[in-house]
């Protein structure tokens, strides 16, 4: 159930099996999450880490562990991870918000400012958001990370944008 | 007749690698493909590689494409394009339809000392009610329109099939614009990594499992209209009252590869029967080497596995050729092979990649359990 | 309807090369130099290649690489051209084939 008929976990799983960052973390700023739980021959999100935060170690099958006092949230290993799985959720963004960021690499990148409709990992529709920053840099190799604000009570549902079909689509209000 | 050293038929992964390292210890390579252009599947893999990071991987198929075609042609490698070799017989001898510069077309035969079979594998079918209509194809077929002629083959799709080329082919079907309405597996479980199919669901794509395509429906003017989609029993039957009907105009099949060892079977290669890799497979030994003497074979058609895979093995025949030829000595070619032995192998780990490992260790099993090699 | 993929997030902006003229069934369309008919037909909308010989059903595209001949066609005068690995060259003559091919004997 979860992992093998949706292939993904929820937050309660993985936070059950250790993969969450703690509630403690959260308050000190933005960290990565990474929700890669199977085993597969995979490692690039260790080598892109320039804070040295991410183990996977040999065999190279180990799940990616996270050093959350080395993490800062910098987003590198969004873009790096082949799997498209590690997200950084920032739960000081504001009084109300917080952010989520994710890799997009779709036809039509979002702009900063743009209302967006946040979804869950099922895609289905949590609440609107608003895009605060989209990286594009050539290290991230094609794979914009674009950053969302979420009221807080919905920061651990979402992971990602429904996609934009038209240009005029996001335009903020 | 022509006589060359090395002859390698199919430039994808596993003979580009193979071209490579026979050509930069000096050997004669001729390589042959079918395509207007080598590489294979890899200019359609848009996406970022897996593996090890001391290999390449997170980058993309197409640029490690780009980055082996350039090689070969660097260290010098002879390449013949759109020629086509069309038999494969006794003492190594192939028969080629060459296309020659201006086009036309020649029937030439050559007499190889070592030859490597790198034909890789072709798309399965499946059928049902309306599955001749036009927009029902191949995952692969899709992908090839997608990313290699930037043509889409239409607006709403529907995918058969939760393994990797389902899920993979599904994202790129959304990267160029289509609308991906939904993916059934008959399975209770999705067959590839849970990441590629999250990454779909999360852009609105639902999977539904132990689903089956039921027909497929249109009209002779236009070809596919909609899909109708049914929930599966335990005994893969259809539940009546559970049918779906999807508006679509193209339904893609990922119902997984069959290698295309038919060279390998005419010269009288031996072959093993192993469902983990795609059914039919010419057995080989730990240097990639067929029971026919100088005949190597490598990448899919010696088992579906994936790009990374199919690099090595071709790293490790064109080695083993070049040693067989005398351009490399022993113990730097043993120490090379151990190396590659262990990069692959270390792919072939975890639940997905355990069973390909048995699966190689019965094909090399199978080699030794031989007693005739055929030369 | 349009359905060249012009921008694509990793593969880029398709820059558009030189354009030459074919006729698809008495149709003029351009097409891409160098793209495989199959796909300058499905770019101009066209899907449908042949039409069986028993049943006359209409084929399109099945495997996309030059394998299933599901998306054979008559071009300049010849039958069974596999479109999906053919490039197109300014003024080619292409038709819809119909059964084997026109001037062949069917099987009975």
């Amino acid at each position: 159930m979860g992992l093998s008929d949706k292939g993904f976990l929820s937050t309660e799983e993985l936070k059950k099996r250790g993969r969450y960052p703690s509630e403690e973390r959260f308050k000190k700023g933005p960290v990565a999450i990474i929700e890669c739980s199977q085993e597969i021959p995979c490692n690039p999100c260790e080598s892109s880490c320039n804070f040295g935060a991410i183990n996977v170690g040999k065999p190279i099958t180990n799940l990616p562990e996270l050093n959350e006092k080395k993490c800062t949230g910098c987003g590198l290993c969004v873009a790096a991870c082949p799997g498209l799985a590690i997200f950084v959720i920032d739960k000081t963004f504001s009084e109300n918000l917080s952010t989520v960021s994710f890799p997009y690499e779709y036809p039509i990148l979002p702009e900063k400012g743009d209302k967006v409709d946040a979804v869950d990992r099922e895609g289905k529709y949590v609440c609107k958001g608003q895009v605060t920053k989209v990286m594009t840099s050539k290290a991230f190799d094609k794979t914009p990370v674009v950053t969302i604000s979420v009221p807080d009570n919905h920061i651990d549902n979402v992971r990602g944008m429904a996609l934009l079909r038209k240009k005029e689509e996001a335009k903020s209000e | 007749m022509n006589k060359r050293e090395m002859v390698i038929i199919g430039g994808g992964p596993a003979g580009l690698t193979a071209a490579i390292e026979a050509a930069k210890r000096n050997v004669d390579v001729l390589l042959i493909d079918e395509s207007i252009k080598p590489g294979g599947q890899l200019f359609k893999q848009i996406h970022k590689f897996f593996g090890s990071s001391a290999h390449r991987s997170g980058t993309r198929g197409i640029d490690i494409g780009k980055d082996l075609v350039a090689e070969a042609d660097q260290l010098g490698v002879d390449l013949w394009l759109n020629s086509v070799v069309s038999g494969l017989f006794k003492e190594k001898n192939i028969a080629v339809e060459r296309q020659l510069e201006d086009g036309s077309k020649k029937m030439e035969k050559i007499e190889a000392e070592k030859i490597v079979i790198a034909t890789g594998a072709s798309e399965n079918a499946i059928n049902f009610e309306g599955w001749t209509l036009p927009g029902v194809m191949g995952a692969g077929a899709a992908q090839t329109m997608i990313n290699v002629h930037r043509v889409l083959p239409g607006e709403k799709v529907l995918m058969i099939g939760s393994g990797n080329v389902g899920l993979i082919v599904s994202y790129q079907l959304l990267q160029s614009g289509a609308d991906v309405v939904g993916l059934v597996e008959a399975a209770p479980s999705i067959g590839g990594y849970g990441v590629h199919a999250a990454k779909i669901e999360r852009a609105g794509v639902p999977i539904f499992t132990r689903h089956t395509i039921v027909e497929a429906k249109g009209d002779e003017k236009t070809g596919v209209k909609s899909a109708v989609i049914a929930e599966v029993d335990k005994n893969w039957e259809i539940i009546t009252g559970t049918e779906k009907e999807f508006e679509v105009d193209v339904i893609t099949i990922a119902a997984g590869l069959k290698p295309l060892g038919e060279l390998a079977n005419m010269h009288g290669c031996q072959k093993s029967y192993i469902p983990e890799l795609g059914g039919w497979v010419p057995i080989h030994n730990e240097n990639m080497e067929s029971t026919c003497e100088g005949i190597y074979v490598v990448g899919d058609v010696t088992g579906v596995e994936e790009a990374n895979t199919a690099l090595e093995e071709g790293r490790l025949a064109g080695i083993d050729a070049a040693l067989k030829l005398n351009y490399i000595d022993e113990s730097e070619a043993n120490n090379i092979k151990d190396e590659i032995r262990k990069r692959v192998n270390g792919l072939r780990l975890g639940p997905f990649g355990e069973k390909r490992l048995k699966a190689k260790e019965r094909l090399i099993e199978d080699y030794q359990n031989l007693s005739n090699i055929v030369k | 309807m349009n359905k060249r993929i012009e921008s694509h997030p990793i593969l880029g902006d398709k820059k558009i090369n030189n354009m030459v003229e074919i006729t698809v069934d008495g149709q003029k369309i351009k097409a891409e130099k160098g793209e495989m008919i199959a796909a300058a037909l499905h770019a101009n909308g066209i899907r449908i290649n042949r039409y069986t010989v028993k049943r006359k059903e209409p084929r399109g595209i099945f495997c996309g690489i030059g394998q299933c001949t599901d998306c054979a066609m008559i071009v300049d005068g010849k039958p069974n051209v596999r479109t999906c690995v053919t490039p197109v060259k300014e003024g080619m003559v292409i038709e819809t084939q119909h059964g084997v091919g026109k001037g062949e004997k069917e099987h009975e």
